[in-house]
């Protein structure tokens, strides 16, 4: 079993770290090139090869060279300090896991509004589809501004970021899983004469569980997005969009990419943390298992 | 009361029954003129083609359609009433389990929405699993049944609310013939016991004759009643009994009538 899941796994990886230094190679010969041109030289491929991997400022870095980088900042560098990318990650985390769980419950709130009210059906729905065509990037620093104007900075601003984010597939989601039971289902309520409150809890929500975690695992990685786009425009102070933005400020393409790779490992791990507890909800809830 | 009396109130009445669903298509006329009695006791099946409308009228004296002409009543009171006292339970094609319940925790459903306390709702879940013989599978999931059993447990199920009748639409349909026989034999012996009026649509002759004290013959578009032939073959039914002249005497006037009614065009 576990061997059947990882190789495939581990191919692509090979996969991709291999077109990686194919892609390093090509794009950062240029600069060597031409280094050797202006010092009146001519560099020969072998010569050219180690020198693309090992550059300060890189258009793009080896992988090692993102591996070393992370290790450097993470492994070698104490928590707390503002070096690591641990801390930054932190500080990252905390206001997507603030904006997810509020976005969740708003997208919840909004389903069973929704599901339950013909006129919130026509009215809200719009609405929501809308909000979702504003481009986030555009939206951001407003929201960042005004809150910075109220006096409320940090953590809230930016989970709030992530909340605009996440509550939709989480709405839309569970408007379809709330609605999900068979009619049947419904009709066999109705004759037991079950209230609204009680075919809500009994039927419904159970009905919508798989729903809601499959919205989920989309609604936490877009609440990180949301999180990282929410520290680009406050200056950089910490976090991984703050290492994405400084990195960028003095070319620091190793430390973007260190900390895009974090992000994502990060991103992987937060989706299979949800994927892991949806599961093991499924089969609390009796699912057969082995179905997938 | 231990047997059914031969003067039993009538405990369903319609008279004049219309039922129109109005569609894109413009109107169907579901039910039309449906003028019926059923008596405290009896087991009448309501048997006919596709779109007879059947189902329909089991659904109408469920108060899961609402007819558009005509009375009836209940136990004396509306369907809706009838409703609200859970006067009846209701089987449905398939089991309708749900599925992230225990076979126990599915019985025990409407006894929760009846607000029963625990000790009353787990007398009643292992009661009514021994009577359709699913003691021990308490703990067990829909799926890691065979369909008959799921079949026998929304009956369970239905029978938990302790209903005075019940409805059931081709409870058995889905299943296969062998399985179906054995339903139909256990379904006979828990009528003999609980003496519940039993209303019961399906779409097979044999299945009709076996159960029924009267047979509803409806034939389509209009939905309409055709004929009610009256059929008691007597307490003690075994199966080998649809081999006899008296029980294909009476299969042969359900499908003369069957026929009669353009059922089979």
């Amino acid at each position: 079993m576990i061997r059947s899941r990882i190789l495939p796994i581990l191919t692509v990886v090979a996969a991709i770290i291999a077109v990686w230094y194919a892609f390093a190679v090509i794009l950062n010969a240029p600069f060597e090139r031409s280094a050797a041109e202006r010092a009146g030289e001519t560099i020969g491929f072998v010569e050219l090869l180690p020198k693309t991997m090992a550059q300060q400022r890189p258009v793009l870095p080896a992988p090692h060279q993102v591996a070393v980088e992370i290790w450097e900042t993470t492994a070698e560098k104490s928590i707390t300090s503002k070096r690591s990318l641990i801390y930054h990650a932190w500080v990252t985390l905390s206001a997507t896991l603030l904006g997810f769980m509020m976005g969740t419950a708003l997208g919840i709130l909004l389903a069973v509004g929704i599901v339950h009210s013909r006129v919130l059906d026509k009215s809200m729905m719009p609405w929501i589809i809308t909000s979702q065509t504003i481009p986030i990037l555009a939206l951001a620093p407003m929201i960042i501004v005004v809150f910075n104007s109220v006096g409320v900075t940090g953590l809230l601003p930016k989970a709030l970021i992530s909340t605009y984010l996440s509550f939709f597939p989480v709405a839309v989601g569970m408007v379809k899983g709330l609605r999900s039971p068979e009619t049947m289902h419904m009709d066999l309520m109705h004759t037991y004469s079950a209230n609204r409150a009680q075919t809500f809890w009994k039927l419904r929500w159970p009905s919508s569980v798989p729903f809601l975690f499959t919205s989920m695992k989309i609604g936490i990685a877009a609440s990180l997005v949301g999180a990282i786009v929410g520290e680009l425009p406050t200056g950089a102070v910490a976090g991984l969009g703050a290492r994405l933005l400084a990195g960028s400020y003095y070319g620091q393409t190793v430390q973007i990419w260190s900390a895009l790779i974090v992000a994502a490992v990060l991103a992987g791990l937060l989706v299979g943390l949800i994927g892991w507890i949806g599961g093991w909800l499924n089969r609390r809830m009796g699912v057969r298992e082995a179905r997938a | 009361m231990l047997s059914p009396s031969p003067k039993a109130e009538t405990v369903i009445s319609t008279s004049a029954l219309d039922l129109v669903f109005e569609t894109n298509d413009g109107p169907v006329h579901a039910l039309s003129d449906i003028t019926l009695d059923i008596k405290k006791g009896e087991f009448v099946s309501l048997i006919g083609p596709s779109g007879c409308g059947k189902t329909t009228l089991l659904r109408v004296i469920a108060d899961l359609e609402h007819p558009t002409g005509g009375t009836i009543s209940v136990n004396g009171l509306t369907p809706h009433e009838a409703r609200l006292k859970r006067a009846y339970g209701y089987v449905f094609q398939a089991a309708a389990l749900f599925p992230w319940r225990t076979i126990a925790d599915n019985v025990a459903l409407p006894l929760e929405v009846m607000g029963l306390d625990r000790a009353e709702r787990d007398a009643r879940v292992s009661e009514n699993l021994e009577l359709v013989d699913l003691a021990g599978f308490e703990k067990k999931f829909p799926w890691q049944l065979s369909g008959g059993m799921q079949q026998r447990a929304s009956i369970a199920r239905a029978l938990a609310v302790q209903p005075d009748m019940l409805l059931m639409d081709e409870p058995f349909g889905a299943l296969d013939e062998i399985v179906r026989d054995h339903l139909n034999v256990q379904l006979l012996k828990l009528w003999a016991a609980t003496h519940k009026t039993i209303v019961f649509v399906t779409h097979s002759i044999p299945e009709a004759v076996f159960l029924s004290t009267k047979i509803v013959v409806m034939s389509p578009r209009p939905g309409r009643i055709h004929e009610v032939i009256d059929c008691n073959l007597g307490a003690d039914r075994p199966l080998e009994i649809r081999e006899t002249p008296e029980f294909l005497k009476i299969a042969h006037q359900v499908r003369e009538g069957l026929a009669a009614g353009h059922a089979y065009e």
